[in-house]
């Protein structure tokens, strides 16, 4: 039976890494993941686990760590938010690179500046071609779940990459909801333990890490990498397949609500796919068609299974909680409409939405002017301005 | 234990000869005597900052290190070893290493990577006490990337970053003092050395080059807790003296008190060589090309000023021998 209980995000996923027992967790304080790492020294210190504790200076001592420490052989994990993430940037790379499947919780809040600390995904976006796959959670349980998932596909031996857990700062990091935990012994027993091939503490096979990579070589290394993160897609929906044996609960690469019939549907990450999903119940009472997408997998991003997912849709609004201030849209939306296209499909219309900026709430009232919208797009056949904003203060 | 130069000759460089570092160089010399620290049967887990000796001992597929090795950024070399560290006292913990088996940690970065852009990473993994030494192999400038200045380069040198021009005559900066930063942080050893000697062990006099780093090095490796090693390690581009000379500008760098030979243990501080004739600072200027403005005529007063310097800190370190001996007592 697993355990039923009622815990924050922060709190669920420092369970999961309990459960987990790494070799070592290097993390830094930055709101709002900093109850992953207080959770969890308090797991150290009362002797839950066998994990040693780096209260290390920086985030870029933290990712610079928790490299040092998979290379060295362990199973390592952390957890950041924001400006702490952006502070790792350089070691994201060289940890992807290295090919450590460390993994990571990105508790996701906006990057200053200005300084604000509340959700949006400018974090996690920002770090979206750095080589770390990303899993987007709606929930404490997605959140939880996740983090269960995330060892097995970093540690398989075909992908070997680092993963980033993300999750709604404050909206999952801070609210508790009711979750269902899998018994200690059902965990451990799903992420097994980690035996590393190659790495530094094996006294009988020195190995050297990090080399100076130069023209001859880098180009292939990087094709490797690439190659790595094509196939955490089989792989990943191979784990979620072998968790949903385990707890009932099912995991893709992205969730489809009433998808099956769907003229007008909107594709978004996270917690606000929760509002979606309300606002969607209420419009089908109106015989309204709404469906939504909910990507759970970014990196690698599902080219044709999402063009697939929204083909038959009329309209498709996509909304991203960062702009890319690239004087079009965000990366979602990039990524979808890409999908789209590379897969043969134009007839879908599409339009971008930047929306919950720096905690802006979004309420069911802005999901259900996005639909809205849509079926004004449908009417006329046209999308006049494709790159909006919702929720923006006149 | 004593040092033995028979035993310490006889055992195998552990940086394996091949690699790309200049001739003349100090960085080389100074990771070998590191590394005859070791005991021969302990592994090592051995990390460098990126500067001259990572990019020169590790280009792939090659590399000239015996035991494990790790690189991974400029400013991180002390965070990613303590991390290694980290990972080896949690495998010990869980019995996933023999019991008899032991693996020591040593990072090596230069003076940019650790007085300048690593030093917070520093910092940190000696204040949090990882049982590893950090090596500082501090050669005043950055030198890999083309002779620019740090906080480690001397008064008045001329570097591609401070050039010695018609109105600003090279550095402006006095050199920062890492040796008594790392002493502020309160580890249970710290030192200074310099490869000085060629091989010989000068009985009473100045020790020979693995008397001082390797008696240094070994412990550093061997005590419990976050150890600091600040090697001088001169580089003939930058520094432009001919490349046989590099035993003689170590040489000359110690018996001008420019660089001390000292070690800090607990807080106890000990000078290991002291000159019974110091010489003047201007013997070892002089054998430099980024010194070589210092010569012309109206420039005395960059020499008086550096050697004015010189003797304040070599003065201010005797006191702190007799004060931190005294509160011993």
């Amino acid at each position: 039976m697993s355990i039923r209980e009622r815990l924050s995000g922060n709190e669920a996923v420092a369970n999961a890494m309990r459960q987990i027992n790494p070799d070592v967790v290097a993390a830094f304080p930055i709101t709002p993941s900093t109850e992953v790492p207080q959770y969890f020294s308090t797991f150290v210190n009362n002797g839950k686990v066998d994990t040693e504790f780096v209260p290390v200076e920086s985030e870029h001592s933290a990712m610079s760590a928790c490299i040092g420490a998979s290379s060295a052989g362990g199973r390592v994990m952390t957890a950041t938010s924001a400006n702490g993430l952006s502070l790792m940037w350089e070691m994201l790379y060289i940890a992807a690179s290295l090919r450590l499947p460390i993994v990571m919780s990105c508790v996701n809040r906006a990057v200053s500046g200005p300084l604000n600390i509340h959700n949006d995904h400018s974090d996690s976006m920002g770090a979206r071609d750095s080589g770390w796959i990303q899993l987007y959670g709606e929930t404490n349980q997605e959140a939880y779940d996740n983090a269960l998932m995330a060892i097995r596909i970093a540690e398989h031996k075909d992908v070997m990459l680092p993963v980033m857990n993300c999750y709604d700062g404050f909206i999952t990091s801070h609210s508790i909801e009711n979750i269902e935990l899998l018994e200690d012994d059902k965990a451990k027993g799903f992420v097994g333990t980690y035996h590393p091939e190659h790495f530094l503490l094996n006294k009988k096979e020195p190995i050297a890490v990090g080399p100076l990579d130069v023209q001859p070589y880098l180009f292939e290394h990087k094709f490797q990498q690439a190659e790595a993160m094509r196939k955490a897609k089989d792989v990943i929906l191979e784990v979620s397949e072998e968790f949903y044996k385990l707890t009932g609960r099912k995991y893709g690469l992205f969730e489809e609500y009433k998808m099956d019939d769907a003229e007008i549907a909107v594709v978004v990450l996270n917690s606000t796919a929760g509002t979606a999903k309300y606002t969607i119940d209420r419009l089908r009472e109106k015989g309204v068609k709404a469906g939504l997408v909910k990507p759970r997998v970014f990196r690698p991003f599902p080219v044709t299974e999402i063009a697939e997912s929204l083909k038959n849709c009329k309209a498709v609004a996509i909304l991203d909680k960062c702009d890319s201030t690239n004087g079009a849209a965000g990366p979602l939306y990039t990524e979808v409409t890409s999908a789209l296209y590379t897969t043969g499909i134009t007839d879908v219309k599409t339009v971008a939405y930047t929306f919950g900026i720096g905690g802006r709430d979004v309420k069911s009232s802005d999901i259900e002017k996005v639909y809205t919208d849509l079926q004004e797009i449908v009417a006329s056949g046209k999308v006049e301005n494709p790159f909006r904003y919702l929720g923006l203060k006149g | 234990m004593a040092y033995n130069l028979k035993e310490a000759i006889q055992k195998p460089n552990r940086l394996a000869s091949g690699h790309r570092m200049c001739a003349g160089c100090g960085a080389p010399v100074v990771v070998n005597a590191v590394l005859r620290g070791l005991k021969p049967e302990d592994h090592a887990v051995i990390g460098a900052a990126t500067g001259c000796l990572e990019v020169s001992t590790f280009i792939y597929p090659y590399t000239s290190w015996r035991d494990s090795f790790i690189h991974s950024a400029f400013e991180n070399a002390g965070a990613t070893v303590a991390g290694a560290e980290a990972c080896y006292k949690a495998y010990k913990r869980q019995g996933k290493l023999p019991e008899d088996e032991h693996t020591k940690f040593i990072a090596f970065g230069g003076d940019g990577g650790t007085y300048d852009i690593g030093l917070q990473s520093l910092s940190g993994a000696m204040e949090r006490g990882h049982d590893m030494v950090y090596v500082c192999y501090d050669n005043g400038a950055y030198m890999n990337t083309g002779i620019q200045r740090s906080s480690a380069t001397p008064k008045f040198a001329d570097t591609t970053t401070s050039p010695a021009g018609a109105v600003v005559p090279g550095k402006q900066q006095r050199r920062k003092d890492l040796t008594e930063v790392m002493a502020g942080h309160h580890l249970p050893y710290v030192a200074q050395t310099a490869a000085v000697g060629n091989y010989a062990d000068l009985k009473g006099g100045m020790p020979g080059t693995f008397a001082d780093i390797t008696t240094k090095a070994e412990k550093a490796i061997y005590t419990e807790g976050a150890c600091f090693l600040n090697i001088l390690a001169p580089c003939p581009r930058g520094w432009g003296y001919e490349t046989e000379d590099l035993m003689l500008i170590n040489k000359l760098a110690v018996e001008t008190c420019y660089w001390p030979l000292y070690e800090i243990i607990d807080g106890r501080y000990v000078v290991n060589y002291k000159p019974k004739e110091k010489r003047p600072v201007a013997d070892w200027l002089k054998l430099q090309k980024r010194f070589r403005h210092l010569f012309k005529p109206g420039n005395e007063w960059m020499i008086e000023e550096l050697q004015k310097e010189v003797d304040e800190r070599w003065e201010r370190l005797l006191a702190l021998e007799e004060l931190t001996n005294k509160v011993g007592e």
